[in-house]
């Protein structure tokens, strides 16, 4: 993963991104942790937009807030003011079922260690998220199959993550992430645990979502060399953003 | 479906930790199981009572006798039927690690005031004809190898002397409540030898026992009985044998007590080992639970893991610990036979370890839910890596 170029090779051009509608809508975003009485802001002010189909990289120093605002963007944490709106929703107005069931169908996740269920096979780790969906279990088989498909695991649907190395563990967690065909994926840091070659492995792969399939993909990372396969790169710094972007 | 494989599967991640517990839970519901058992052996005779038998004997004591004589003002008093009488007899068999329960009694009103005791015609007739006859409780006949016709010695304590007697019947209880441990004979035996060695203890009775018409009886029976002996030498006591036999079993009820106490803190120390299993498991996989809440699982699925893996290994343990007290109940019985001749898992003791295993899976399972349901997912992640 030395050259984004090469990660993305070959898997068709960027999408214009002019003539794509805004999905993810950040407004005056705030949000500060408390540690005992101390009041720590991570976020302050941040306002930005995702069109349909972008590949976003959010970098930044440690401590930065990335994910934090990765993490109120796919709904797993809330605001202390400001709101979001994905696909026309303003998710900070949603309860927490609400936004569980929005998660389940919006919302793909690539997390840094993979967090597969080490009991579950790889199919099975895949299907995990249909489960919360109406579709019968032959449906769900099917989608299984393809998403395998999509990230050239099919022949080993059987093996648990403890007989899969980090890189195809990533892969199956990306099977996880796009089965439900979700409005965005979201990446935390997702070669972090790799070795160069399987994190190449899982950024051409990332790639290949974002071009061949159109996915909105938001990705946390401070490798810069993983950040240039993406098509938009925004800086964090002490919880501010840097509205500049690359 | 998937759950309950997954919740399975979570069970046996590790092995060893859930197979102590589970083994902890199989000792502790078979020592529940078993002390439950004993405090019913206990109650046994009390349950074996029938509601149409009184109990007449001293008021001062059971040690004091009554005389004979009483036998025909008793059998005037209105609604009684019958009237039996007989003495504790106490005798040993060779040595006095062979105790069982050992009486004299008037053969024919006695046979007659205990049909639960089941004795085949002939037998019943060969015992009530020789007066030297004596009738012996199944399992009593088996442990000794006696068979009808056999002579039997037994060495007197309260009546001194070796007392021989033939084998003339060997009963049968009529349900698995009945005490197949007793011998009996005949009470006159008993008179004619004292009155030939010992004539003062001549013509007194231990105790009567009397069959009443109706139940409801009981206490206008009993309040005429004892009100005919008032002022008497020996005046009466007259109880119910329902009575008679929980005044044996009140001058243990601090043993009892215990033994309900101790049942219930094995429960409550399993209960803890059991919430200790759970709460380090729930605490390996709070980043689980949060990628569970990630993909968009509610609080039910995640208490539905917790408390299926914590009410799966509760309840192998209580399948297991209910399989193993059905033996371990029937080795105690063949080992103790004659100190608790009724000893049998009762269908209640068997609930009774069900809700037990119940009860200990729900509570193990109840804080280690509340905490992964309440978690923060961000917070939850943070735990992985």
């Amino acid at each position: 993963m030395t050259d984004p170029v090469t990660a993305c090779d070959g898997q068709g051009p960027p999408v214009d991104l002019e003539n794509q509608p805004v999905i993810v809508e950040v407004r005056n975003v705030n949000k500060a942790y408390l540690r005992g009485s101390h009041v720590i802001p991570v976020l302050q002010e941040i306002n930005f937009d995702i069109r349909e189909g972008e590949f976003l990289a959010l970098m930044g120093p440690s401590g930065s807030g990335k994910s934090t605002l990765l993490n109120l963007i796919a709904g797993i944490d809330k605001v202390d003011s400001g709101t979001i709106v994905i696909g026309g929703v303003d998710i900070t107005a949603l309860d927490e079922t609400e936004l569980a069931h929005w998660r389940a169908t919006h919302v793909g996740f690539i997390f840094q260690f993979y967090n597969l269920i080490p009991v579950l096979t790889a199919f099975e780790n895949v299907e995990l998220p249909l489960q919360l969906t109406g579709l019968t279990r032959t449906e769900r088989r099917e989608h299984v199959e393809m998403a395998l498909h999509v990230v050239n695991l099919s022949h080993r649907m059987d093996h648990y993550p403890s007989q899969l190395s980090g890189g195809e563990q990533q892969r199956v967690a990306i099977a996880r992430a796009v089965v439900t065909d979700p409005t965005i994926l979201v990446a935390d840091e997702p070669t972090g645990d790799l070795d160069r070659v399987s994190a190449q492995e899982i950024m051409s792969l990332m790639c290949r979502l974002s071009r061949e399939s159109g996915k909105t993909i938001i990705m946390v990372t401070h490798d810069p060399k993983a950040a240039e396969a993406a098509q938009v790169i925004r800086h964090l710094d002490k919880g501010y953003l840097n509205n500049a972007h690359s | 479906m998937r759950t309950l494989k997954l919740l399975i599967r979570n069970a046996f991640r590790h092995k060893l930790r859930t197979g102590l517990t589970i083994l902890g839970i199989t000792i502790a519901i078979l020592a529940f199981g078993m002390l439950r058992t004993m405090v019913n052996a206990w109650y046994a005779g009390v349950e074996a009572s029938s509601a149409n038998r009184l109990v007449i004997r001293n008021s001062i004591s059971l040690v004091f006798p009554l005389p004979l004589a009483y036998k025909d003002k008793i059998r005037q008093v209105s609604g009684v039927n019958l009237v039996s009488w007989g003495n504790w007899f106490g005798g040993v068999y060779i040595e006095e690690k062979n105790f069982f329960p050992n009486f004299a009694v008037e053969p024919k009103t006695y046979v007659a005031l205990y049909p639960e005791y089941v004795i085949p015609d002939l037998q019943k007739t060969s015992f009530l004809n020789d007066r030297k006859g004596a009738v012996a409780g199944k399992k009593i006949a088996e442990k000794f190898g006696w068979k009808v016709g056999d002579s039997v010695v037994l060495k007197g304590t309260i009546f001194p002397g070796n007392w021989e007697f033939t084998i003339r019947a060997i009963y049968k209880g009529r349900d698995r409540s009945v005490d197949e441990t007793q011998l009996f004979f005949h009470w006159d035996y008993l008179n004619e030898t004292m009155k030939k060695t010992t004539p003062r203890r001549a013509d007194q009775v231990g105790f009567y026992m009397i069959g009443i018409m109706n139940p409801n009886l009981a206490g206008e029976v009993s309040t005429t009985i004892d009100a005919t002996f008032k002022n008497s030498l020996a005046e009466t006591l007259t109880e119910t044998e329902k009575a008679f036999q929980m005044s044996f079993v009140s001058m243990t009820e601090a043993i009892l007590i215990a033994i309900q106490l101790v049942s219930i803190v094995i429960i409550v120390i399993i209960m803890a080992v059991v919430a200790n299993t759970m709460a380090m498991t729930a605490r390996e996989r709070i980043g689980e639970y949060a990628v569970f809440k990630t993909l968009g699982f509610g609080g039910w699925f995640i208490a539905g893991l917790i408390f299926g893996e914590s009410l799966f290994i509760s309840l192998t343990g209580t399948a297991i610990g209910i399989g193993l007290t059905f033996p371990v109940a029937e080795a105690f019985h063949d080992y103790l036979g004659t100190y608790f001749p009724i000893f049998f898992v009762e269908r209640e003791t068997v609930y009774m370890d069900i809700a037990a295993g119940v009860l200990v899976g729900l509570v193990a399972g109840l804080f280690p839910t509340w905490r992964a349901v309440k978690i923060r997912i961000a917070d939850g992640l943070r735990r992985i890596g």
